[in-house]
């Protein structure tokens, strides 16, 4: 004890002191705000309960039905094609359109914010717009097809369409990704390309072997956070087909919704909770497992 | 390429020409490339705004017009009166002020210790924060609801306010502490001799050399707040006490002809188009006018995370 005092009163116990004034806010944040939460809804899940009735002890009961419940199937089913399509179409599309935007040409800037815009349109206002670009009678995109005389497509109204019709959506957001690529490729040093050019390389030689091992961790985070957002999309499902056509776009976010607030099934909606938590946290591990050991990192200072 | 001129100078000349025409091209075909990219981005917001001015009879025309003929402006007039669009106005901007207040605070504050003080267990809490990053914040939506309904806190402003003074979240965190490290030492050395305290070092010295990273944090969390829809559905009952988000939401299911595309109900595209465009206008301005520390923020969560 007094040789804790002791050491409190030294420079060493004193910053330490000090720290931890500066960072208790976040301590006791995520105590309060994280920790506890966690920890409340992993009890639940054990928990038969509707917030009326006092919640019962069920065991493992709530994984069990959520095992054989058809809709938790097809949430999954829905949010894994909606990620497994998303996340690669809007990561290459963005880091084509970062690659043609480094070439110095004119007008960057005035690109780079119009495709950049889109990505900062509130969620409400985005879903709202979409529902009328995809109104399969009198619709912006209906009418481009018509332009190029196809046929109208009944994109929120036939279960095939629906799906593809919101990946088509969360591509005008490829703006955040974009930016982030641009930003990156812009601190490539030229020399590398240089050195390059004298050991005889084109322009794929240089883009293969310099340019993507040198934006390896730069697509390694975009991939990443596309995946830990993408599995969470809700309101686009929520606002534009409410989980419709037969389901078609029931993710995984707004069956947990449902569960949690329309049917009051608290406990079974904090076991599809965590079960999601352990499928991102799983896919998080078997993406920095699997492309982790292939990302260049340079050191720099 | 000099000399190259000299001993031979019309094949120089002519490569040289081929290569320009070939650059030239190449240029030419990403540019237009970039063009017509551009346009597709921009379609859909043209589409709102030209449908929020569109006579109602005329919204239905199809193949639709472009340009509306006549430009009714009395849309706006119409989408912003029929719901108390003020009401709501006025609560998204409380919360706002009241979360750039929170979030500037707490997360500088809790920067300054991760970024400019040695002590143990410091790394410890850096990677916690990074943890709170990763994991997905739906997970937290039961337990969190269970516990501000305890708390009886359900339809206030406080599940949407006060959670922010408790560190600001681990994003800006994250953000202003590398900023901080950013700033040299010995600014903060030679004020420690003079003996100042680590408190008066932040609000003095700190803080004001990292106006720019609190600035992007500031737009970052107006963003936030102005968008957020989950938070204000989960935890706003009354319509007193909407956000523009919840309103426009509560306005489409009245308005947007029915859910899942279906024809029923009644559709007033040009009003909710209207509503958007009012909802997304202040966004884009601000991105207009701190388009940098946008492009700063971004780049700088993404490139040196």
């Amino acid at each position: 004890m007094k040789a804790l005092v002791r050491w409190l009163k030294k420079p060493a116990g004193r910053r330490t002191i000090i720290g931890y004034i500066f960072i208790a806010p976040f301590i006791l944040g995520f105590i309060i705000w994280f920790l506890i939460p966690a920890l409340t809804s992993l009890w639940m899940a054990f928990q038969d309960w509707n917030m009326i009735k006092p919640p019962q002890f069920v065991a493992l009961n709530n994984f069990k039905d959520l095992f054989r419940d058809k809709l938790f199937w097809q949430s999954l089913k829905v949010t894994t094609t909606y990620t497994a399509i998303s996340v690669p179409l809007t990561m290459v599309l963005a880091f084509l359109l970062a690659l043609l935007m480094n070439t110095k040409v004119r007008g960057i800037t005035v690109f780079r914010t119009i495709y950049y815009m889109p990505s900062i349109v509130p969620a409400v206002a985005n879903a709202v717009l979409w529902a009328w670009i995809l109104n399969s009678e009198f619709g912006l995109l209906n009418a481009f097809l018509h332009f190029l005389g196809l046929p109208k497509i009944m994109w929120l109204q036939e279960p095939e369409w629906a799906l593809p019709a919101l990946i088509l959506m969360s591509l005008w957001s490829l703006g955040g990704p974009m930016v982030i690529y641009l930003a990156g490729l812009q601190g490539i040093p030229n020399e590398f390309y240089e050195a390059a050019e004298i050991d005889g390389a084109g322009g794929w030689a240089k883009l293969w072997h310099v340019t993507i091992p040198l934006m390896s961790p730069v697509i390694f985070f975009n991939f990443i956070m596309g995946v830990i957002g993408t599995f969470q999309v809700f309101t686009a499902g929520y606002l534009i087909t409410n989980g419709g056509p037969q389901n078609a776009t029931l993710f995984y976010v707004l069956y947990l919704y449902r569960n949690a607030f329309q049917y009051l099934r608290m406990g079974y909606a904090a076991a599809l909770a965590w079960v999601l938590a352990l499928v991102i946290m799983g896919l998080t591990a078997l993406i920095f497992r699997g492309l982790g050991g292939r990302v260049y990192y340079e050191e720099i200072g | 390429m000099a000399t190259m001129s000299v001993s031979a100078p019309r094949s120089a000349l002519l490569i040289r020409r081929s290569r320009f025409t070939r650059k030239w091209l190449s240029r030419a075909t990403i540019w237009a490339l970039l063009l017509v990219g551009a346009l597709v981005m921009l379609s859909p917001l043209i589409w709102m705004i030209s449908s929020s001015l569109k006579l109602e009879q005329r919204v239905f025309m199809f193949p639709p017009q472009l340009i509306p003929n006549p430009v009714r402006f009395q849309n706006y007039v119409e989408a912003l009166t029929y719901k108390p669009f003020p009401v709501y106005l006025r609560n998204t901007v409380f919360l706002v002020v009241m979360n750039e207040l929170a979030i500037i605070l707490a997360a500088s504050f809790c920067a300054y210790g991760f970024a400019r003080i040695r002590f143990p267990g410091r790394d410890f809490w850096f990677s916690t924060v990074l943890f709170t990053m990763m994991v997905p914040t739906v997970v937290m939506m039961v337990p969190l609801f269970v516990m501000f309904r305890r708390l009886n806190w359900i339809d206030t402003f406080l599940p949407l306010t006060v959670p922010y003074f408790f560190g600001g979240g681990g994003f800006n965190i994250f953000l202003l502490r590398q900023f901080f490290r950013t700033i040299p030492e010995e600014l903060a050395d030679a004020a420690r001799i003079d003996g100042c305290s680590e408190f008066a070092i932040y609000a003095r010295i700190i803080l004001p050399l990292a106006k720019p990273a609190l600035i992007t944090v500031a737009i970052f969390t107006f963003l936030a707040t102005w968008n957020d829809f989950v938070g204000p559905l989960l935890y706003i009952n009354s319509p007193q006490r909407f956000t523009l988000a919840i309103g426009l939401a509560n306005f489409r299911v009245s308005f947007g002809g029915g859910m899942g595309g279906t024809t029923q109900g009644r559709s007033r595209w040009d009003l909710l188009m209207a509503f958007a465009t009012a909802m997304t206008a202040p966004v884009l301005t601000v991105f207009f006018l701190a388009q940098r520390y946008f492009v700063q923020g971004v780049v700088m969560t993404g490139l040196k995370g």
